[in-house]
C-alpha cells in the first residue's frame, strides 16, 4: 500500500492524464471539423512569410554540448538539494540538538555548493562559457575618395 | 486503491516495454531518442509505484531532463549529409540476441528463486526523501561531500574533453 506523500503522485498522474486528454481532444476535434484541401503552397513550412531554403536540420554550435554537460552536473547537485531542503529545518531534530542541526545542515550544504561553484569558476575562467559571436565575413569597402570630398559635395547640393 | 495501483503499474510497464521496443527497431535516431524519453518517464512512474519517490524525481530530473537533452544535442551536433534524416542500422544481431536471451534467462531464474510471499508486507510505504535527507546530513555526510567532489571532477573533466576543439582556437 502507498500512503502519505507518495500518494500525492496520484495527483501528478491525474494532471498528466488530463494534459494528454486535453491536447488529444483539441487536435482530434480540429481534425474532424476543419476542411482539408492541401496544396503545395499550404504544405510548405511557414516562417514569417519567407520561402524556406534548405533543411531544418543544421549543425548546432558545439558550445551547446558543453552547456548541456554543465547543466546536467548542476542538475545532479540540485537533486541532492531536494532531500536537504525537506530536513534542514526539521522541528524534531532542531529541538533534540538545541538548534545546532540547522547550522550543521547549512554548513554541510554550503560546503557542497561551494565545491561545485569552484567548477563553475574554473569553466568561467578558462572561457568554456564564452559564446563565440559570428564575425561578419566579406571585405570591408574602403572608398578611394576622401571623406572631405563627400561633405563638400553634400554642401554644394544644399 | 490497490487495484488502481495494479492498473497503473501495468500501464507504465507496458508503456516502457513498447517504447523500448520501438526505440530499438526504429531507424530514425531522433524517434529513438523520443521513445527513450517515454521509456524513462514510464520507469519513473514504476519507481513511484514502488515507493521510491526520490529515485523517481531523480529519474525525471536527471534522465528525462538532462541526459536526454544531451543525447538529442549529440544527434544535432553530429556532422551529417544535409537534408537526410539520420539513419541507424543494426550490427551484431546474433551476438546481441544471445546476450539478451542469456540476460532474460538470468532474470527469470532470479524471479523464480525469490520467495515473493515473504517479501510482501502490509507496511505502508512512506515518502523516502525525508529519511534520505536526514541520513545524508548525518551518517553519510562524508560520502555526501565526496559526491560533491566527484561532481566537480566530472564537471572539469567533461568540459576539458568536450572543449578540446574550442581550446585550440
Amino acid at each position: 500500500m502507498i500512503h502519505g506523500e507518495v500518494s500525492e503522485f496520484g495527483i501528478i498522474l491525474l494532471f498528466l492524464i488530463g494534459g494528454i486528454f486535453f491536447v488529444a481532444f483539441g487536435l482530434l476535434t480540429a481534425r474532424l471539423i476543419r476542411p482539408k484541401r492541401p496544396n503545395i503552397e499550404k504544405l510548405t513550412t511557414y516562417e514569417s512569410g519567407e520561402d524556406p531554403l534548405g533543411t531544418a536540420w543544421s549543425q548546432f554550435n558545439t558550445r551547446f554540448y558543453i552547456i548541456a554537460l554543465v547543466f546536467i552536473l548542476f542538475e545532479v547537485e540540485l537533486v541532492f538539494l531536494f532531500p536537504w531542503a525537506t530536513v534542514y529545518a526539521d522541528q524534531e531534530l532542531m529541538e533534540l540538538t538545541g538548534g545546532k542541526w540547522g547550522m550543521i545542515a547549512l554548513v554541510e550544504m554550503v560546503a557542497f555548493v561551494i565545491i561545485l561553484a569552484l567548477g563553475l569558476v574554473y569553466l568561467w575562467v578558462k572561457g568554456f562559457l564564452n559564446w563565440e559571436r559570428p564575425m561578419p565575413t566579406g571585405k570591408q569597402y574602403y572608398s578611394p575618395i576622401p571623406k572631405i570630398a563627400y561633405s563638400k559635395f553634400i554642401k554644394r547640393r544644399k | 486503491m490497490s487495484d488502481m495501483i495494479t492498473i497503473a503499474f501495468y500501464l507504465f510497464a507496458g508503456l516502457s516495454i513498447i517504447s523500448g521496443i520501438f526505440m530499438i527497431f526504429t531507424k530514425n535516431i531522433l524517434y529513438a531518442a523520443f521513445a527513450l524519453m517515454f521509456c524513462f518517464l514510464s520507469l519513473a512512474g514504476i519507481y513511484v509505484l514502488l515507493g521510491a519517490d526520490f529515485v523517481a524525481i531523480t529519474q525525471l530530473l536527471v534522465y528525462v531532463g538532462g541526459v536526454l537533452v544531451l543525447l538529442i544535442f549529440g544527434v544535432m551536433l553530429t556532422v551529417r549529409v544535409e537534408g537526410k534524416s539520420l539513419q541507424t542500422g543494426s550490427h551484431l544481431k546474433w551476438g546481441g540476441a544471445l546476450i539478451g536471451i542469456l540476460w532474460i534467462g538470468i532474470l527469470v531464474q532470479l524471479i523464480l528463486q525469490v520467495d515473493w510471499t515473504a517479501v510482501m508486507t502490509d507496511q505502508p510505504i512512506e515518502a523516502s526523501v525525508n529519511s534520505i535527507g536526514k541520513l545524508l546530513l548525518s551518517k553519510y555526510v562524508i560520502v555526501f561531500e565526496l559526491a560533491g567532489l566527484l561532481l566537480l571532477i566530472g564537471l572539469v573533466g567533461a568540459a576539458y574533453i568536450a572543449g578540446a576543439k574550442i581550446r585550440t582556437k
